[in-house]
């Protein structure tokens, strides 16, 4: 499993190319923006119908995740359905799966934007989680520290010797870390953007997701 | 009815402007009960006139009530355009017709109006046609509706707006079933192929060709100082140009892509001591800008207009005397329709002079006019009429009220590109459309079109009408952004650029639009923000403008010329210029394959001389590209042009032999067609048209990549976990047909039958130098971005002072 480690408040973190957190100390994976269900949601709203495999292939990508770390605890960052609705449209089978991955580990879901009520499903459901030095949550509040936190879908634009190369991408810095996106159906935000320059300091870095996660300073 | 000669009203009026009508002109007339007729006709011919003439003897006859006849066009402006031409004999015979056009420029009242009650003749394009028929009121609209005139329908029958535009046809069909089909074409190698697509299916369709007039006086422009090496400017021409405007009344001066008329456009304003009046005029300047050159040019105030294909079409100039091609012309066809732009006198000979851009295009245009001497027309088949379209179309005619399937099936099998449509084909477009046709049947509760119990189809959600509507359309423009001027309550509206070139701006750059250099200021709500800017040397706007192909025939006829002892035909400058390529490496044969290998900042170069037209060529960086990832040459990328294909990554290909095994290209068409970019391009057309990816929703328009995820990752999606699904299998045909070719790699392979001739070199050749300077690179992903983006990584933290 590739992974690139960093500190954050005394914590001992890894950025996987997956765009999953893996506190190894904690035995804890965190992974943010499932948004699971999102085609279910367009199509409801009058959109087109999209292919709708995204949830099957997000809960392949963390199934990997859990075999390769073997978490004890799964704390899923919020915005891990596309809406509430989603939550209850979800076939029977993928339900299945999840209470598969949930067997046997701690499970957390965490309030986001889009799904802010409880899940029916398995785990506990919280606002945000205190885990001293760090604390979990959906959305990054300015002048925190030891924060890891979602929502904007960072991904950063790198420009090398030949040739531009834009990824999704955690953000971080002394106090905070920014998850990337893990859901397949979602887009992303530049690190240039005026939200993340505002929350990040100037020092920040970014690990760029991908076959290999890679290190540089963060865009700005 | 039965037919008729030219009614004395109108006789009075040719004689009172002292005309007479052309004998195709009245032959029209004669056979107007035609159900379905196609005139073919050289520019300047009055087709326009030809086809209006039976529509005007009707109408003056005054009993018709509501629409009489629809007058379709490629071109908004050309709807214009039409719209003053026939207003003045409408006028001047004092009869009582009204006229409107309906494009993306009328306004909405205007639109509502039109609906309610129709003009006798309504101008109109293919895409504004297609949302008409969408309207639950379009039976009312087109009752009575006699005639349908498509003109320049040879220019439609090459893209997919002319089957959207024969789909609708068919539709139309159906309400007015007395409807007669009048096309008006331009001289084109398959009259045949055009009546095919005209007709309903299987109908015939009558043909007439009208006299061809003299030939053309066209050559090649001589200059003192010969043309550079490579790049597509053509400044070294332009005192000769200038010699030539100062000659002639008025000069339309052509060029292939926009960002290229942008420049020459620059160029000719500084060298205008004299400040002559010249305009520029083009699809990505602001409408209010085109409108007023436009204006000025039917004044005759022009003495000269740079422009591109958006002039292509029958706009009738006035006083054009001579038309000026800079760039090689490519097809020999379209080169005969734009020199008929000039003297739009029937029986005069146009005038016209080619202005070769670089050293490959004098060898090309010399090539263009032996085939132009011997009348040699080029051309390709298209294939059976493309599925995306067919899916809008059931989605539009959803939106028009329930239907009938197999009645629906019916309509759409009577234009000519889908006779031969299997009803399982349909069923699969109709399933697309209403489920998603998906293997995994997710959307049962939620799908688009439902099946009433009465068996017809309806949308589940009337309001999805409204959106579809919006995603109407099959011109696939990149996305662009507004250009403005900036001021405090928004300033002048300059034109349009690409999203692409737009991000990859930053404050203080300046650019070219509309003749003018620019200094980018910022982005504001989706608008690009100018100032004016005179100082500083321009960045280029890269537009996407229109890349043609070159036709089998003049590459094969280059190719020939190339195995010439001498070449006395062409200029010195060119002729050493061979030479040269021939002393420092070889000239490509016709029975060979020449491959050239060559270092070039920082990177590996391998350019290819397969002579296969640009779509094959393309294919074989693709393929070849593949095969170098897999033996470890960490390629990056590569750019085809219509005779080589130029590939460039981070290691040099010593024995170039195994990658041209037939066989392993031949396994690796599959393995790539999973995987590369050309291919998503491909996709991300065909889902936009069949309606899976929306342009436009009635929210304000996103904030570009921010807010939605790309194509690609749907594509991906489908390919893992639906490989068959039925936009897969319109991305793979449509690849095969258009972007792969892989025929004439097959054809190029028997004919060098093992022959390569590798040839390594330290620096780029005089034959290798133009395909650095071509647009529309083609990125491969793979290890050497994986190795760039290390060094990269390592380099950034290293530069900042920041470890682990």
């Amino acid at each position: 499993m590739t992974g690139l480690p960093f500190t954050l408040a005394g914590a001992q973190l890894t950025a996987l190319g997956s765009g999953a957190l893996w506190w190894e100390e904690r035995s804890i994976l965190c992974v943010s923006d499932l948004h699971l269900g999102k085609s279910e949601r367009m199509a409801r709203r009058g959109g087109t119908t999209l292919p709708p495999y995204e949830t099957q292939d997000t809960l392949i990508r963390l199934e990997n995740d859990l075999q390769h770390t073997n978490a004890g605890t799964v704390i899923c960052l919020g915005d891990s359905f596309d809406d509430m609705a989603a939550v209850g449209a979800l076939p029977e089978e993928d339900r299945l799966w999840i209470s598969r991955l949930q067997a046997g580990r701690r499970w957390v879901w965490i309030e986001g934007n889009h799904d802010p009520g409880p899940i029916g499903l398995g785990g506990s459901h919280l606002a945000e989680l205190p885990l001293p030095p760090l604390t979990f949550r959906h959305i990054a509040k300015p002048g925190k520290s030891g924060e890891i936190s979602g929502h904007y879908h960072p991904k950063v634009k790198v420009q090398t010797r030949l040739r531009t190369v834009s990824r999704p991408a955690f953000l971080f810095d002394s106090d905070r870390v920014i998850l990337p996106a893990y859901g397949t159906y979602t887009g992303g935000l530049r690190s240039t953007d005026a939200a993340l320059k505002g929350l990040m300091r100037k020092e920040a870095r970014a690990i760029m997701t991908g076959q290999t996660p890679r290190l540089v300073a963060m865009p700005r | 009815m039965a037919p008729r000669g030219l009614p004395p009203l109108f006789e009075t009026w040719f004689a009172s402007k002292g005309w007479q009508a052309h004998p195709h002109q009245l032959e029209m007339l004669a056979r107007a009960d035609a159900a379905c007729q196609l005139l073919i006709a050289p520019t300047g011919g009055g087709k326009t006139m030809a086809g209006f003439l039976p529509t005007l003897a009707d109408l003056a006859e005054g009993a018709h009530q509501g629409l009489h006849t629809l007058y379709i066009s490629p071109l908004k402006a050309l709807a214009a355009d039409i719209k003053r031409n026939l207003r003045t004999p409408v006028d001047e015979m004092g009869l009582s017709i009204r006229i409107e056009d309906r494009t993306g420029d009328t306004s909405q009242t205007r639109k509502k109006a039109q609906r309610v009650d129709p003009p006798h003749i309504l101008l109109t394009t293919p895409e504004s046609l297609a949302l008409l028929t969408s309207y639950e009121d379009a039976p009312r609209m087109f009752a009575g509706l006699q005639r349908v005139i498509v003109d320049e329908i040879h220019a439609l029958a090459e893209s997919k707006r002319g089957d959207q535009l024969m789909l609708a046809l068919a539709r139309l069909q159906s309400i007015c079933p007395g409807m007669r089909r009048v096309g008006l074409s331009a001289t084109v190698d398959k009259p045949d192929e055009i009546a095919g697509l005209l007709a309903r299916h299987p109908d015939p369709c009558d043909i007439l060709v009208a006299d061809p007039g003299p030939d053309p006086d066209i050559a090649m422009l001589v200059t003192d100082e010969p043309p550079p090496w490579s790049g597509g400017g053509a400044a070294y021409a332009i005192p000769a140009v200038m010699a030539e405007v100062k000659k002639h009344k008025t000069t339309l001066i052509f060029h292939n892509t926009r960002a290229q008329a942008e420049i020459f456009f620059h160029n000719l304003w500084l060298a205008n001591e004299d400040s002559l009046p010249i305009g520029i005029h083009h699809g990505s300047l602001d409408r209010v800008q085109r409108e007023r050159v436009e204006a000025a040019m039917v004044r005759g105030d022009l003495r000269a207009i740079v422009c591109t294909g958006s002039l292509d079409l029958g706009i009738d100039w006035g006083d054009v005397d001579l038309v000026i091609q800079v760039g090689a012309p490519k097809n020999v066809k379209r080169l005969v329709q734009r020199i008929g732009r000039a003297n739009h006198r029937y029986n005069a000979p146009s005038k016209a002079l080619l202005v070769p851009a670089n050293r490959f295009e004098v060898v090309e245009c010399v090539a263009a006019l032996q085939a132009v001497e011997a009348h040699d027309l080029d051309g390709e088949t298209r294939g059976p009429g493309p599925r995306d379209v067919l899916c809008q179309h059931i989605l539009l005619r959803a939106a028009s009220g329930p239907f009938e399937a197999g009645a629906l099936f019916k309509e759409m099998t009577s234009a000519g590109a889908y006779a031969g449509l299997s009803r399982a084909a349909f069923d699969d477009c109709l399933d697309f459309c209403a489920t998603g046709g998906y293997a995994l049947r997710a959307y049962d509760q939620w799908q688009r079109l439902q099946q009433r119990p009465d068996g017809q189809w309806q949308l589940r959600d009337p309001r999805a009408a409204a959106r579809i509507r919006m995603n109407a359309g099959t011109i696939q423009d990149t996305d662009t952004l507004k250009v403005r001027l900036k001021r405090s309550r928004g300033g002048k509206p300059l034109g349009e650029i690409e999203e692409g070139f737009a991000a990859s701006l930053t404050p203080g750059d300046t650019f070219l639009i509309g003749g003018r250099i620019v200094r980018y200021e910022g982005l504001r709500e989706m608008t690009v923000e100018v100032t004016r800017n005179a100082t500083r040397k321009p960045k280029i706007a890269t537009f996407m403008g229109t890349k043609f192909s070159t036709s089998t025939q003049l590459s094969q006829r280059i190719l020939r010329l190339f195995q010439q002892q001498d070449w006395p035909e062409l200029p010195d400058h060119t002729a050493d210029w061979l030479r040269l390529q021939r002393d420092l490496s070889r000239l490509p044969e016709p029975d060979r394959l020449l491959v050239e290998s060559f270092p070039r900042d920082g990177r590996e170069n391998l350019c290819v001389y397969g002579f296969a037209g640009r779509n094959a060529q393309q294919t074989l960086g693709l393929l070849l590209t593949k095969r170098m990832e897999e033996m470890g040459l960490a390629p990056m990328g590569f750019v085809a042009t219509d005779y080589a294909t130029l590939i460039w990554g981070l290691d040099a290909v010593g024995d170039p032999v195994p990658l041209f095994d037939p066989q392993a290209l031949r396994d690796g068409l599959d393995g790539w067609l999973a995987g590369n970019s050309l291919m998503k391009r491909t996709f991300r057309g065909a889902a936009t048209i069949a309606g899976l990816i929306e342009r436009n929703t009635p929210s304000a328009r996103k904030s570009g990549r921010q807010a939605t995820f790309s194509s690609d990752i749907l594509y991906d999606t489908l390919l893992k976990y639906d490989p068959d699904h039925l936009l897969m299998r319109i991305t793979r045909d449509e690849a095969m047909r258009g972007l792969v070719d892989f025929a004439r790699i097959d054809e190029m392979l028997a004919r060098i039958d093992g022959r390569i001739d590798l040839v390594r070199l330290d620096h780029v050749t005089p034959l290798s130098a133009p395909l650095f300077l071509e647009v529309g690179k083609v990125r491969v992903d793979g290890e050497a971005e994986e190795r760039l983006l290390a060094e990269e990584s390592a380099a950034l933290m290293r530069d900042a002072g920041l470890t682990m």
